[in-house]
Parts: C-alpha cells; sequence; structure tokens
C-alpha cells in the first residue's frame, strides 16, 4: 500500500461503484474463467470424465484424436453450458466449432475444438456482493487437453529428462467465462472469481475447485489514468491457482505496470506467468510470439441450435443464484425494518456463499428475528460449514429462540451451538450439562439489587446517566453467576431499578 | 485360371458372386481362395494392395459359411470378397494411408463400414494402395510406390483410390471401397474401365476412415457393374451416430432402382463438365447422352460456368482442412518418431521424414490459406465460391433430373508424366470436384475405350440423395457401352469369362 500511496493512486476498495480521483491510476481488469463441467463423460465421446483416475484409463479412438475417429457432441455439455449462461443472464444462441490450431503434445489433434465467433453464450452479467455488476462478454464450449508432467531433472519443462502424458483429461468438457473489462481492483476481481465460483457450483455445472484445475482463471490487467476512455495496453497473466494469487498476482501486475509508465517506459503487449513462490508475474510469450490459431469451423460437427422450448426447461431447472438469494435475506431484514448495514451485507454475503441460507430462513420462519438468524449463521455457524449444512434446523432454530427469549446469553448460546454443530443434539439439554441452567427472573433481580449494593459509586453515575456503567454491571452479575445470566435481562432489571 | 467344374460364361460379379453363396452352390471359401490366390500371382505386377490379409479372410469367409449352413441369412453380399482402400481403420491390421508417418500403427478399431461390411457378408481381402493421405490423382504419392494399372503396366490407374480401382479392374476382386475427396474415386474408375461411385455426403459413414479433408471426404463403391456398385452402397450406407455429419436417413436400398430404366428422365449434358477433355472423351459422353436418349430420356445441352471454379476454391478448402487433420501425426502417440532433443524438434522431424512431398505442399498452401490476414482472401472466398457452385447446380436441378459429362480430361496416362508438375495433376479432377463441393452424388461407369484401347468413363451427376435416379441412368449408359476389352493383367478367379457383359442378367 505504501507504495501505492507514493504514486498517488486510490485503491478501489471492492466496490466498482466508488471512482478513482481524476488523474489517479486507474486499473481496468478482465477475467477469463476455465471451468471443467461435472457432466458423467467427456465433450465429444463416451468415456468417463473424472479426475484422479490411473492415468490414460478414460480414453478411446476419439479423445485421443486417432486417425479416422470423429467428435460426436455430447448434448449433457451442451445443456450445463445453457445453464451457466442462464445463470449469468447471458443470451443463448444458435452457435458453431471451430478449430483451433496449434501443436502441444498433450492435445492429441494438435488443435482444440472451441466456439469461436458464434459462442453458445453472450452478452450476460454477473452482480457481486458489494452491488456491483460486471458484464459477461461470453461464455463458451470447448474441450479441455491432456497433462503433461515433466520427469526427471528438476521437474521443470527445461531440464527435465522426459514427460508423460496423461489423456485423461483430454476432451473434458470446458466452459470458458470472458467477464467484460469492468473489473477496478485486485479486491473486486477476487470478489468476481468467488461469486462466479459460487454460481458454477448453484448450477451443478462444476465443483469449483481450483486447486484440482477445474476451475482457471486468467486475468488481463491494464492500466489507464482515471477519466481516459481508452484502454491501457494489457497484460495477460496465467496460473492463478486460486483465489488468493489471483488478487496477489492483480495487485502486483498494476504496481509493475504503473512502475514502468511512471519511469518513463512503456507496457509491452505481453502473456506473463504468475510466480507464486517469488510473488512476481515473470514474461511468457510477447505478442510478436503470439500463436496463429488458424480458426476455422470445424467440419466434423454440426451448428447447435437450442430451441427455444429446451432453453425454457433449462431455465426452470435452474436453482436460485446467489445474488437472488442474498436479495431475499435483505429482504427479511427490510421487512423487518432492519437496516442493511455494512457488517450485515458481508454477513449475508458470507450466508450465500457457504450455501447456509436456508438455515436463516427456517429460523426466521420459526420466529426468530433476522437479524440474529443471520449474525449467528454467518458469524458462528459458519465456522464450521459442513456441520451447519447437516445441522438439525429444528435443533437450531430452539436454541435460537433461547438465545431470543433471554434463556441463554450470546456466550452461552455459542457454546451451546459449537456442541450442536459437533454432535447434534437436544440444546436444552445441552444447555443443562453446561450448567447454564437459565436464571429466573426473581432471582437474577436478586443477584443485580447484590450487586448495586456492592459498588455504591458506580451505581450513583449509573443513575446520574453514565450509561456505559452497565457494561460494569453485567460483568459482575456474571462473575457472580457465573455466565448464566443473560446481559440484556441485566439491562433491564438495572433500568427498573433506577426507575 | 480355369476353375474346374464352375466355368460359367460370364464374369462373376458380386451380386452374382453372393447368390450363389446365399444358396450353397459356391462356399465362400472357395471364392475367397481363389481370389487370394489370384492376387498372390497377379499383385505382383500391379501393386494394387498394401497388405493382404488371407488367414483373416479366410476366417471371415468359414464365418458366412457357417451361418449358410446353419440356415442363418449370412447377408447381402455373402462370401463376396471386398478390397478396402488403405485409409479405412481395420482393427488389428495396419493401416497405413500409403504413408511412412503411420508406420507400425495397427488401429484399435474398425471404421463404420468395415463393420457394415462384415454384417452384410463381405469378406475383407485386403487394403489398397493410395496416393498418400488419398493426395492424388495417380498413387504415384504412395510411400509404398505406384499401383499400375491393369490396361498398360506403365500407365497410372489414377488416383487417389487407384489400388481399389486396378483391383477391381483385374478382378483381383469383385468390389471395393474407396475414399473421393475431389474425385478419387471416379477419375481411377474411369482410369482402369470400372464402376466408381461417390454419394451424397452424409450417407457413408466416415467414421474410421482417416480424414483427407473432413467437409468433402465421402467413402463409396468400386465394382464391375453398376449393380454391383448400388448394392455395396445400399451394404455401406445409413446412419451412423458416430458421424455427426451423417444424414439421419435409413439405409438407401438403390439396388431395386437400377433396372428401372430412364423413361421421361431429364438428362443435362453440361458443356463445362467437356471442356479440354480429349475428344475420345468427349465423343464417349456423346455417345452415352445418345444411349440415354434412345432409352427414353431427353437430353438438353446445358452450361453451368461456376464449376470452372470448382478446382481453384477445391484447392484452398480441401489443404485447409488437410493442414489440421494432418497436424495430429506429430510422432508423440502412434506411428513414425523421429527422436530429437525437445518435443518440438521432435515433431518437426518426424513430420518431416515421415509425410512425402505433395502431402507437406498441401500442408503449406491450407496453413497459409488459413493464416491471420490470408484468411477471408482465401478460405473465406473458397467458400463463398462453394456456395455460389451449390445454388448453380440448384438452379440447373430445376430444370433436369441428373447431369452428364466426362470423369475425366483423358484417359490414363504414363506412369512419371505429370509428377514434375503438380497443376497438370490437379487439372485430371476438374469434373469431379464441383459434386464434391456441392455434397452431391456422381458415378464414373466406363463407356468404351480410346484409339490405344484405354477405358473411357463417362460421368453422371445428380442433386444430393438423388443416387437411385443416377443409378438408373448409369445402368442404361453401361448396357449402351461399346464393348471394352479385358485388361492385359487379368483374373478370373471364378472361372473364364468375357469382361464387358453387362452382369445385370
Amino acid at each position: 500500500m505504501g507504495r501505492a500511496a507514493r504514486h498517488g493512486r486510490v485503491v478501489v476498495r471492492g466496490s466498482s461503484v466508488s471512482a478513482p480521483s481524476p488523474g489517479a491510476w486507474e486499473p481496468v481488469i478482465g477475467l477469463e474463467v476455465h471451468c471443467e463441467l461435472r457432466t458423467a463423460t467427456k465433450l465429444f465421446c463416451g468415456c468417463r470424465n473424472a479426475f484422479g483416475d490411473e492415468p490414460n484409463t478414460n480414453v478411446c479412438p476419439v479423445c485421443l484424436g486417432l486417425p479416422g475417429s470423429l467428435p460426436v457432441l455430447n448434448v449433457g455439455a451442451v445443456e450445463m453450458a445453457m445453464r451457466i449462461g442462464l445463470a449469468l443472464h447471458c443470451d443463448i444462441r444458435p452457435s458453431t466449432f471451430h478449430r483451433k490450431n496449434y501443436f502441444y503434445p498433450d492435445m492429441p489433434k494438435d488443435y482444440q475444438v472451441s466456439q469461436y465467433d458464434e459462442p453458445i453464450n453472450v452478452d450476460g452479467h454477473l452482480e457481486l456482493s458489494d452491488g456491483s455488476t460486471v458484464g459477461v462478454v461470453r461464455a463458451h464450449m470447448e474441450e479441455d487437453t491432456g497433462k503433461t508432467t515433466h520427469m526427471g531433472g528438476g521437474g521443470r519443462i527445461h531440464d527435465a529428462e522426459y514427460a508423460l502424458v496423461d489423456y485423461n483429461r483430454a476432451g473434458v468438457p470446458l466452459v470458458e467465462i470472458v467477464s467484460a473489462p469492468d473489473i477496478r481492483s485486485a479486491a473486486q476481481a477476487r470478489m468476481y472469481a468467488g461469486e462466479l465460483r459460487s454460481i458454477l457450483m448453484a448450477t451443478e455445472a462444476s465443483d469449483g475447485r481450483m486447486e484440482e484445475g477445474s476451475m482457471r482463471v486468467d486475468a488481463n490487467v491494464s492500466i489507464r489514468r482515471a477519466g481516459e476512455h481508452t484502454l491501457g495496453t494489457r497484460c495477460e497473466i496465467k496460473n492463478l491457482n486460486s483465489l488468493r494469487s489471483l488478487s496477489r498476482a492483480i495487485e502486483h501486475e498494476i504496481e509493475r505496470q504503473i512502475a514502468v509508465i511512471e519511469s518513463g517506459g512503456a507496457v509491452e503487449q505481453q502473456t506473463r506467468h504468475w510466480d507464486e513462490e517469488g510473488g512476481r508475474t515473470v514474461p511468457l510469450r510477447s505478442k510478436e510470439e503470439a500463436f496463429d490459431y488458424r480458426y476455422f469451423p470445424e467440419p466434423d460437427l454440426v451448428p447447435i441450435a437450442p430451441d427455444p422450448r429446451w432453453q425454457k426447461d433449462v431455465a426452470s431447472a435452474l436453482p436460485s443464484m446467489p445474488a437472488e438469494r442474498r436479495q431475499r435475506l435483505r429482504d427479511l431484514l427490510g421487512s423487518a425494518g432492519e437496516p442493511v448495514t455494512d457488517a450485515r451485507v458481508d454477513q449475508i454475503a458470507t450466508v450465500v456463499e457457504l450455501d447456509l441460507d436456508s438455515l436463516v430462513l427456517g429460523s426466521v420462519n420459526a420466529g426468530i428475528g433476522a437479524p440474529l438468524a443471520i449474525a449467528r449463521t454467518a458469524n458462528e455457524a459458519a465456522a464450521s460449514p459442513e456441520a451447519a449444512r447437516a445441522v438439525d434446523h429444528g435443533a437450531y432454530g430452539a436454541l435460537l429462540r433461547m438465545e431470543q427469549d433471554g434463556k441463554l446469553s450470546a456466550t452461552q448460546a455459542k457454546t451451546v451451538l459449537g456442541d450442536l454443530l459437533v454432535a447434534g443434539g437436544d440444546p436444552a439439554d445441552i444447555a443443562r450439562r453446561h450448567g447454564f441452567e437459565v436464571l429466573e427472573a426473581s432471582s437474577l433481580a436478586l443477584v443485580v439489587g447484590e450487586v448495586v449494593q456492592a459498588s455504591p459509586e458506580e451505581w450513583a453515575r449509573f443513575r446520574d446517566g453514565e450509561d456505559k456503567l452497565a457494561q460494569f454491571f453485567i460483568g459482575q452479575v456474571m462473575k457472580a453467576t457465573s455466565g448464566k445470566a443473560n446481559g440484556k435481562a441485566v439491562i433491564a432489571e438495572l433500568h427498573r431499578l433506577k426507575g | 485360371m480355369a476353375d474346374d467344374a464352375r466355368s460359367a460364361a460370364r464374369p462373376a460379379p458380386a451380386c452374382e458372386v453372393a447368390a450363389q453363396v446365399r444358396s450353397g452352390a459356391l462356399t465362400a471359401r472357395h471364392v475367397v481362395e481363389r481370389h487370394l490366390s489370384a492376387i498372390a500371382e497377379l499383385d505382383v505386377e500391379l501393386h494394387a494392395f498394401v497388405t493382404v490379409v488371407g488367414e483373416e479372410a479366410l476366417a471371415d469367409a468359414d464365418a458366412v459359411d457357417r451361418r449358410v449352413q446353419a440356415g442363418v441369412d449370412p447377408g447381402p453380399l455373402a462370401g463376396v470378397p471386398v478390397a478396402l482402400k488403405d485409409n479405412m481403420c481395420t482393427r488389428g491390421i495396419a493401416t497405413t494411408c500409403s504413408s511412412r508417418i503411420l508406420d507400425g500403427w495397427k488401429p484399435p478399431y474398425d471404421a463404420t463400414v468395415v463393420e457394415r461390411l462384415r454384417a452384410a457378408g463381405a469378406v475383407v481381402v485386403g487394403k489398397t494402395n493410395l496416393d498418400e493421405f488419398a493426395m492424388g490423382s495417380s498413387t504415384e504419392n504412395s510411400a509404398f510406390g505406384p499401383s499400375r494399372n491393369p490396361y498398360d503396366l506403365e500407365r497410372v490407374p489414377g488416383g487417389s483410390s487407384g489400388g481399389s480401382a486396378a483391383a477391381v479392374a483385374a478382378g483381383l476382386a469383385p468390389l471395393a471401397l474407396g475414399s473421393d475427396t475431389g474425385g478419387s474415386i471416379r477419375q481411377p474408375a474411369a482410369l482402369c474401365g470400372v464402376v466408381g461411385m461417390k454419394p451424397t455426403y452424409g450417407t457413408v459413414s466416415r467414421y474410421g476412415l482417416v480424414a483427407f479433408a473432413s467437409s468433402l471426404d465421402q467413402i463409396g463403391p468400386f465394382a464391375r457393374t453398376v449393380a454391383d456398385a448400388a448394392a455395396l452402397f445400399d451394404a455401406i450406407g445409413g446412419h451412423d451416430p458416430m458421424d455427426s455429419t451423417s444424414l439421419e436417413r435409413p439405409a438407401p436400398r438403390c439396388v431395386a432402382a437400377v433396372g428401372d430404366g430412364v423413361t421421361g428422365l431429364r438428362v443435362g449434358l453440361v458443356q463445362e463438365l467437356l471442356e479440354g477433355a480429349e475428344p475420345a472423351v468427349v465423343a464417349a459422353v456423346r455417345a452415352a447422352a445418345e444411349t440415354l436418349e434412345a432409352a427414353g430420356a431427353s437430353i438438353e445441352e446445358c452450361s453451368i460456368p461456376e464449376v470452372r471454379h470448382a478446382l481453384p476454391a477445391y484447392y484452398l478448402l480441401a489443404p485447409a482442412e488437410a493442414s489440421s487433420n494432418l497436424a495430429r501425426y506429430d510422432g508423440v502417440r502412434y506411428g513414425l518418431r523421429v527422436d530429437a532433443p525437445d518435443v518440438a524438434a521432435m515433431q518437426g522431424a518426424t513430420r518431416s521424414a515421415g509425410f512425402g512431398p505433395e502431402v507437406k505442399r498441401r500442408i503449406m498452401l491450407g496453413t497459409y490459406a488459413l493464416s491471420a490476414g490470408y484468411y477471408d482472401a482465401y478460405y473465406a472466398q473458397a467458400q463463398k465460391v462453394r456456395t455460389l457452385i451449390i445454388d448453380a447446380f440448384d438452379r440447373a436441378y430445376q430444370h433436369v433430373d441428373v447431369l452428364l459429362g466426362a470423369t475425366t480430361p483423358t484417359t490414363a496416362f504414363a506412369i512419371g508424366s505429370k509428377v514434375q508438375d503438380p497443376w497438370s495433376m490437379y487439372l485430371s479432377d476438374v469434373f469431379s470436384v464441383p459434386s464434391n463441393l456441392a455434397g452431391h452424388p456422381a458415378v464414373s461407369v466406363p463407356f468404351g475405350a480410346d484409339w490405344s484401347g484405354l477405358p473411357i468413363g463417362v460421368q453422371v451427376l445428380a442433386p444430393a440423395l438423388g443416387e437411385a435416379a443416377m443409378l438408373q441412368a448409369a445402368a442404361v449408359i453401361e448396357d449402351g457401352a461399346p464393348p471394352l476389352a479385358p485388361p492385359g493383367v487379368w483374373a478370373e478367379p471364378l472361372g473364364t469369362a468375357g469382361w464387358s457383359s453387362g452382369g445385370r442378367a
């Protein structure tokens, strides 16, 4: 950040809504995300689409590109691509496949079958949890390549003794989602990728596992002076294997480009490789070295034209997308007359991202206030998302009701929730095991009275309007009751005594 | 070659052989054995075959005989030997495309046509020679050396399916399959005096046909008679889910239509399909037209000037597709590998050593035509020409049912006479290429010989799926054709017989 400050750059945090001040550097970022589809079989043959199987076991003449073999399009993959397109609010168009020609040992035909100028999904957008929107230019289908492992030497390409190729992944269906250059910060890029990942998982088209390569992100980064409308020269960054490396790489690349320009140089159009260990991007190839892919229409396949009825069927089978689900939670707050604070926006984003919204909705339906339901779910249940997704909704609601009714303090409720997530059970039983017998109102009044008598000075100040001393009395009551008292009930009793 | 008891007075076209095998009059083993011996004796001179599969063929023949004995239908082509152009995959049997680059490769699967042949009871006896990857018009581009024309061993059999044409012409197999991308069935059929048919694109599965130019390639039959060609087409045609460009139609039934005659058929004689042809060829086509007219067809002279642009368009589109289709021969997975210090060098060395000059020429031509900055001027422009040709044919077929022209401008040329001049070689396909660009069917039928006794082919063209009418016309032409003497290299595995005595009797 220090460097950014030196260069007078405005760091855009999360939202593209806040514009940089005139004259500052404005990053312009677009992302290309490759998503492996979770179809049972590959894009053009009947081989199993599975990660981690014994090398070269899920192969046949077609995905090995043997002479004479021909592709036959997997309709299931088309349907998944349509699901993604619809979830991203794209138009679904009649589309065709092209061949992208280049030599690579793990590409069996030495061309990749991909959609080019007529992709299946165009003109969509994606709404982020901070309210910003990023355009989706296209989401097209293509086939994946095999995987090369360099053996001997240091295991790197240049000093390897030989290479082994596994073609299990060759022909696995991919959808490539190309964003518009609408992203203005590394944080927003990360948010976009995270949101896209949630959407891909919600559509059940992808498992979203970046570490297994089932979701791969490339970033196009350029900079310009704020207020300018032309785009700067961009660099494409590859090898971004996690959301963290995505934002680190973009941060670094922005800094690098600023430094190049401010030292009087010009950014060269390049493909760059993110060096995770070194924390920097390094050049891979320049524009002059770029491949001429010699795209031409794939003559072995026929055009795809999903009819409106098919599109409608696919659309009606789609589950709600994260943006819609977040809106639903915001609406709960709204109808309870509660403000949608920044903290609550973050909580809602967490709940939806971890797929815990049904827990919130179930609790609210059972009469729990929306702020409490959202807060407990986002802050405590979210710490163990898998357990939280499996927890009994009735027990969860019962626990929140005990807290809401003052039978458990917030601290106690969190303790009980921890046990509930680990082992399940009846929250009342768990509370009893912890000795969280609820203080009856009469005994609470007794304790509060004793505490007040023991601290006359503080009581006088509290009576004179020093409200923050309530915390002092709560602490004393907690001490006296071994934490069994409810803070809100204590405050109520203090005010009653105050008269 | 005399065959003891069965010295029938006729050649033994496929349908006849099948009928006798089905009835038990002949065993499939006998038929196949006789053909294998003929191949063993005569193919030394012809070099029609790259691989002969004697053991497998006899085993397949025995299977047919067992079905006959068991009273199970052995299929319409029971026991009929078939020669396969060696660019169709055969499980466990080398498939070379007459290229060094596929050295040692044995496909793990059968092409769809091979499965269908087997289902029809036919027996594959061998794989035939071709111009490397089907690129050529003479088989001189084969890595294994040229095949020879049975009519004159110093002349080419045509190409690229020259081995299949020569095998059928010399009687080494009653039937053969070829592939036709720009005339590779019809041109050698014409030069060898046999029937060769390119079906409508999409009627015969390309699954297992090693691709040259995917949007143009089509497998089709060689036979000595039109009826036999129709029978083979019926056996291999029909929808195949493994080929996305395969038409969703049931198997064709053309055999039944062959004898229906041409009464009322409207035939267009295309000026442009005679332009530049030798006088003997032009005369043969005109005589064929008269034959059709005499049989009740109406003849109309017509002009389709657009077909003149077919050859240049073809020589951009076919190489463009080929440059991509042949990329996979990189030494990584199968076939030839020439070792080198790194992968790119290995791929370069392998391809340099593995491909012959014509294949390299077309890969370069196609790579260029698809390159950034040239695509619109070459590939895209050629696609527009293709559309113009399709439209022009469509207009012509509003007035006529079939079109008539020459198959090739010349009869068989001497080995070595055109290898130094690619363009003159390419011109050999000038009349056949338009049908490939349009995806339409066309058939070459022998019609007499030139002054030196070399066969002449006339070509009947039809609109998409017009095979039945096309074959009716072809059969009438065949009936009216002047007699063609058998070739100098001529086997009669099943009897002593004349050559062009019809066969549809």
